[in-house]
């Protein structure tokens, strides 16, 4: 078993007509045993910037506290709210600074522009190469099953709330065919003028 | 040829030449029907071999249907068994509904646990022999019997990959029986047996609920909930929970329920009783 599956977990972020949703599942173990149902693995970079870091759970915490403590330096010389194509650019820095030595994790980025509210979504491998596609990004032990769902579901445009039931069904289904992934799920929609989040209820085993 | 058979070389072993073995290929398929427990050896080398190996000398990883909770106990009033139903390949699911007791006879259970092929395919081949066994004596066979059948099968195999961890349970003119066997060759009589991946989590709960003089619907209750509680820590145990109650009158099936359901139910009781 891979390195970054050994404690399982997964992400997927979507955009919408004026908004972005980025979910995961809550699952933390250590192979085929479960031993967390509340784990964290998106965090909220901004008001209306999140990222997931699927993969392994140290460099999870690791990844998300380096790149925070970025991010605040980055704010305060610049006196201004960090642009997701620039955090983008960020994270694929921090990760190709490990080329030969990586973090084992695969981020997932999703955010409006804080200045033209345009929707943002990106994806890396765990060395930082970026992906910046139109519709979703996927990343995790069950990205093939997350793919097959998001090319049969999603479609341009969805509203806030279409958005919201398109991005869970799509993770429901997926991890739902994945041993190590699941155990409940969590799902932020960002528009311009809030951030709903939600978590789902879902097959325990 | 001569020489061959002065140093000892069997034709048919490696040496082979075209057409006349290709009918002889042919003919080994066929023997399977005669002879169900004679099955072709690999083409190449020591069957021993513990992974079989590519044409560049790499292991060759066959991921076969692995990891289950499956369980039975004996008490006042007959056997339960009760099992999952998830089958995977690595971490894929590849089903959630397998079944995993096999139905050898009215009264003979057997569960599956290990690779999936091997446990549906020995099986299949004990319910002959005891189907066999019933009509020469006129009398059904033993569970004692019935798990010697099985083992002795498996040992001839020993060794070559076969994977399968079962248990045995029926009722016979000594009352219940319940056998665990395996692909190493064990055959062991018992009272509380939990085989598979999740086997450690569901013992848990199994041995603090356990006593012989549980009333059947307790003991039911005790197998759905030991199964239960391997689906929620195991990753490789989920599905559908089946319960089955073997008595004097032969074998019942009690339960099928997703153990979804039985999740939120049991969440619904826990939040009741606060």
């Amino acid at each position: 078993m891979s390195i970054l599956s050994y404690n399982g977990g997964c992400v997927l972020a979507m955009k919408g007509k004026g908004c972005v949703a980025i979910a995961s599942d809550r699952r933390f173990g250590v192979q085929t045993s479960t031993l967390a149902m509340d784990f964290q693995r998106i965090f909220e970079m901004g008001p209306h910037l999140y990222v997931g870091l699927p993969g392994l759970a140290t460099d999870t915490l690791t990844v998300h506290e380096r790149l925070r403590f970025r991010l605040n330096l980055y704010e305060l010389r610049e006196s201004r709210k960090i642009k997701p194509q620039t955090f983008s650019a960020m994270v694929s820095n921090l990760l190709y600074e490990r080329r030969f030595g990586p973090y084992f994790v695969e981020p997932v980025i999703a955010g409006l522009d804080p200045v033209t509210w345009e929707p943002f979504i990106s994806a890396m491998d765990l060395i930082g190469c970026p992906n910046v596609p139109e519709d979703f990004v996927v990343a995790g032990t069950c990205a093939e099953q997350l793919f097959g769902m998001c090319e049969a579901l999603w479609e341009p445009n969805l509203e806030p709330d279409s958005l919201f039931e398109t991005i869970s069904q799509a993770l429901m289904n997926a991890f739902d065919r994945d041993a190590i992934s699941g155990w409940g799920g969590i799902v932020h929609v960002i528009e311009k003028d809030k951030v709903t989040t939600r978590l789902l209820k879902t097959r325990m085993d | 040829m001569a020489l061959f058979e002065l140093c000892g070389i069997h034709s048919r072993s490696n040496f082979k030449t075209t057409e006349d073995d290709h009918f002889n290929g042919e003919m080994d398929s066929l023997n399977i029907i005669g002879n169900p427990t004679q099955l072709a050896l690999p083409p190449l080398g020591c069957p021993n071999n513990k992974n079989l190996v590519d044409e560049h000398g790499r292991e060759m990883k066959i991921n076969y249907d692995h990891g289950t909770t499956t369980l039975g106990f004996k008490y006042q009033g007959g056997i339960v068994l009760a099992v999952d139903s998830r089958a995977t390949g690595g971490q894929y699911i590849g089903s959630g509904s397998v079944k995993k007791i096999i139905e050898i006879n009215d009264f003979l259970l057997g569960t599956m646990a290990g690779g999936a092929a091997d446990c549906t395919y020995w099986e299949r081949v004990l319910s002959k022999q005891c189907r066999l066994y019933e009509l020469r004596n006129k009398e059904r066979i033993s569970v004692a019997a019935a798990s010697k059948l099985l083992v002795n099968m498996v040992y001839n195999y020993k060794g070559m990959g076969l994977s399968m961890g079962v248990m045995i349970a029926g009722w016979d003119k000594k009352g219940p029986g319940l056998y665990y066997v395996d692909n190493d060759g064990t055959r062991t009589p018992g009272q509380v047996f939990s085989v598979g991946s999740g086997s450690l989590y569901a013992y848990g709960v199994l041995d603090s609920g356990y006593r012989h003089d549980l009333e059947d619907e307790e003991a039911y209750e005790l197998g759905r909930r030991a199964i239960y509680h391997a689906t929620y820590r195991d990753a490789s145990s989920g599905g559908i929970i089946r319960v089955y109650h073997i008595k004097s009158t032969g074998w019942v099936k009690i339960s099928e329920q997703d153990c979804t359901e039985l999740h939120y139910q049991y969440e619904e009781a826990e939040r009741g009783s606060k």
